[in-house]
C-alpha cells in the first residue's frame, strides 16, 4: 500500500484490513478519527499544541504513522520464509585450539547439550542467539540457509533466532490465562487469535497433567503450570526457529509430551540437560568442555533402549509419587 | 572521540550494561570513559572505578536532573576529549519520563527493563521515541510471551530503532549493542548542537524553592487540571 493510500483512505476500511493500526492512535493518546475520517484529515484536524507536547508537528506525524504501518506489514509477514537450516562453524576453544566442527540443525531435531558448569553450554548459546560472525570470543559462525545472516538486520535485533525457556523464567504480568494468551496472540499479528488462544490453553492444560481454568491469573499458576503454558506458548506463538530449553527436569510437566510438542512444531530444540531421559530424548548431543565443542554424539540404538528402560522406572517412580499425593503408605518392596 | 548518551528509568540497569558492553570494548582496545548524571546520590561511581573505568559523577540536587545535564555536557564532552578516551558514554536517568537527553547527531541508547510491564513502553515518551537503540534487559527472569509483547510494543513506539535484549549479568547480547556503540559518530564538541526533544519546561516560585501550597503562592509558568 502507497504513501498516499495509508493517508488517504478512510480509518474504518484501513482498520478492517489491519486492525494492528488501531494501535498507533492508541498509543499517541490523540482520540480516534472518526468511521469516515481518512489519517490524513485526522492529522490536519490535530491543534500544533497538542502535537509539540510529544515533539511532533503535522508532517512527522504522518511520516511517524507511515513508519509504523509499514513496521507492522513487515513483522506480520516476516514469518512467511521461515529458516529451515542453522549451520554453525566452529571455531576455538577457551585455550585457542581450533574447534573442528561444522553443524546443520533441521526443524523438528532435538539436540542436547551436556558439559560441566563453566564449559561453555552459554557462550555456545550467546553465539547461536547473536548469530556470531566469527566477532565473538569463540570464533564460531553462524550461516541461516547456508547464507550469513543480513548484517543490518542483525544489528536491528529484528530476527530473534533463540526462544529461550528456563527454571528461572517466571510471569510478571497481572492478567489472567486467556488474556494474557490473547495479549501474545495480538503482538504477533496472528489471524484467529481466538482459535490459537484455546488451542494453546487446552495444550498447557494436558503437558501441566493438573488443571487449570484460562481465569487463572498467570501469576497463581503453579511451577508446572506455568512451565507448561511457556512451553506451549512458545512451540505454537514464538517466532524464533530455535527453542533453548534450560532445565525443565524438575518442572512437573509432561517432559516428553513437550518435547514431541517442540518437533511437531517445527521448532529447532536445543537442550541444556543432565537428565538421563531428556538427554536420551535426543538425536543428537553436543559434549561441551573448555569451551568448546569436544564430541558429537549421536544417540545409539543401545542408548534408545536404555532410554526405554529408563522410562520405565520414571513411570515407577512418578507412580510413588502419585501414591504420596494421595495420601498412602510406600511400605511396599519397590 | 564517538559519543553516546545512554538513558532510562531508575533501576533498568544501565550502569550494568555499561559494564559489560565496557568489558568487551576494552578488549577491542578502545579507551571507554564515563559520566554518571543523577539526582541524589549514586554509588555507580564505586562500580566504574572497580572495573577501572574513569568516570565523573554529577549530582542535580535541587536542579531539574535534565536541565543540570544539558548545562554541564559540552564540559564533559571537552573533559573526555583531554582524558583521551575513544568513547564517551554519558548516562542518566530520564526521572520523569518526560525527559529525553538525546541529542541529534549522537548515538542515543534507551535502557528499559521487561519487569517494568507491556504497558511501560507507552508511558516512557521521548527518551525511548527519539533513542536509536532501545535495549531491553532482565529477559532472563520473564517469560518468552512477555519477552516478546515487550519488544513488540517498543516496536510499536519506536519502529526505527535497533531492539536489542541485553543480559546486564552475563553480558549476553552485548556484542551487538558493542557494534552499535562502534558505529557512533566522531563529536568534538557539541557547541550549537541541538537536542533532539525540548526539555520540560519551567519556572516558577517552586524552582526557586517555595514549599507552601496554595494559589497565592504559584507565580510563573503553572499548568492546573480542570477538575470541575
Amino acid at each position: 500500500m502507497s504513501e498516499r493510500e495509508l493517508l488517504q483512505q478512510p480509518v474504518s476500511e484501513l482498520l478492517e484490513q489491519r486492525p494492528y493500526l488501531r494501535d498507533f492512535f492508541v498509543a499517541l493518546q490523540l482520540g480516534m478519527p472518526g468511521p469516515g475520517q481518512c489519517p490524513a484529515a485526522f492529522f490536519a484536524g490535530l491543534q500544533a499544541a497538542q502535537l509539540a507536547e510529544l515533539g511532533l508537528d503535522h508532517a512527522a506525524l504522518a511520516a511517524q504513522f507511515v513508519d509504523f504501518a509499514r513496521h507492522m506489514e513487515q513483522f506480520q509477514h516476516g514469518g512467511d520464509q521461515p529458516v529451515r537450516k542453522v549451520t554453525l562453524l566452529g571455531g576455538r576453544d577457551k585455550q585457542g585450539r581450533p574447534e573442528d566442527v561444522q553443524l546443520e540443525f533441521a526443524p523438528g531435531e532435538v539436540v542436547c547439550v551436556v558439559g560441566p558448569t563453566g564449559s561453555g553450554k552459554s557462550r555456545l548459546l550467546a553465539d547461536i542467539e547473536c548469530m556470531a560472525q566469527g566477532d565473538t570470543p569463540s570464533g564460531r559462525r553462524i550461516l541461516l540457509d547456508d547464507r550469513p545472516p543480513d548484517e543490518a538486520a542483525r544489528l536491528s535485533g529484528e530476527q530473534r533466532l533463540v526462544a529461550q525457556l528456563s527454571q528461572n523464567m517466571n510471569f510478571v504480568m497481572d492478567l489472567s490465562v486467556r488474556e494474557f494468551l490473547t495479549l501474545h496472540a495480538e503482538s504477533r499479528l496472528v489471524d484467529d487469535s481466538q482459535a490459537v488462544v484455546e488451542q494453546i490453553f487446552a495444550t498447557a492444560v494436558e503437558l501441566a497433567g493438573e488443571p487449570f481454568t484460562a481465569e487463572t491469573p498467570v501469576t497463581a499458576l503453579s511451577g508446572g503450570q506455568s512451565r507448561a503454558l511457556m512451553i506451549a506458548d512458545t512451540a505454537c506463538l514464538s517466532a524464533s526457529p530455535i527453542v533453548l530449553i534450560d532445565e525443565i527436569e524438575n518442572a512437573g510437566v509432561d517432559r516428553r509430551r513437550a518435547l514431541e510438542l517442540l518437533v511437531k512444531k517445527e521448532k529447532i530444540v536445543l537442550m541444556a540437560t543432565h537428565d538421563p531421559l531428556l538427554a536420551l530424548s535426543g538425536d543428537r548431543r553436543l559434549v561441551i568442555a573448555g569451551g568448546g565443542i569436544r564430541q558429537v554424539l549421536v544417540t545409539s540404538e543401545r542408548e534408545r533402549a536404555n532410554r526405554r528402560a529408563l522410562e520405565a522406572l520414571d513411570r515407577r517412580l512418578l507412580a510413588v509419587r502419585e501414591a504420596l499425593r494421595r495420601g498412602e503408605t510406600i511400605d511396599f518392596d519397590f | 572521540m564517538k559519543l553516546v548518551t545512554l538513558a532510562g528509568p531508575p533501576s533498568s540497569g544501565k550502569t550494568s550494561v555499561v559494564l559489560r558492553v565496557a568489558e568487551g570494548l576494552a578488549d577491542a582496545g578502545l579507551r571507554v570513559g564515563v559520566i554518571k548524571f543523577d539526582c541524589l546520590s549514586s554509588d555507580d561511581q564505586q562500580r566504574y572505578e572497580k572495573a577501572g573505568i574513569p568516570v565523573k559523577t554529577g549530582l542535580a540536587g535541587g536542579l531539574c536532573p535534565d536541565h543540570f545535564f544539558v548545562a554541564n555536557i559540552e564540559q564533559g564532552v571537552q573533559w573526555g576529549r583531554r582524558s583521551g578516551f575513544d568513547l564517551l558514554m554519558v548516562e542518566s536517568a530520564g526521572l520523569c519520563n518526560r525527559c529525553s537527553p538525546h541529542i541529534r547527531e549522537v548515538l542515543a541508547v534507551c535502557v528499559i527493563d521487561n519487569l517494568s510491564g507491556v504497558h511501560t513502553p507507552r508511558k516512557i515518551g521521548p527518551m525511548l521515541k527519539t533513542a536509536d537503540v532501545v535495549v531491553i534487559t532482565k529477559g532472563d527472569i520473564v517469560s518468552q510471551a512477555e519477552r516478546e509483547v515487550f519488544a513488540f510494543r517498543v516496536r510499536q513506539v519506536n519502529p526505527r530503532a535497533a531492539v536489542l535484549p541485553v543480559n546486564g549479568l552475563t553480558g549476553q547480547g552485548a556484542l551487538l549493542l558493542h557494534k552499535h556503540l562502534q558505529g557512533a559518530a566522531e563529536t568534538d564538541s557539541l557547541e550549537q548542537v541541538r537536542l533532539r526533544f525540548s526539555m520540560p519546561a519551567a519556572l516558577c516560585s517552586y524552582c526557586l524553592g517555595e514549599t507552601r501550597i496554595g494559589r497565592d503562592c504559584q507565580i510563573g509558568n503553572v499548568k492546573t487540571m480542570d477538575f470541575s
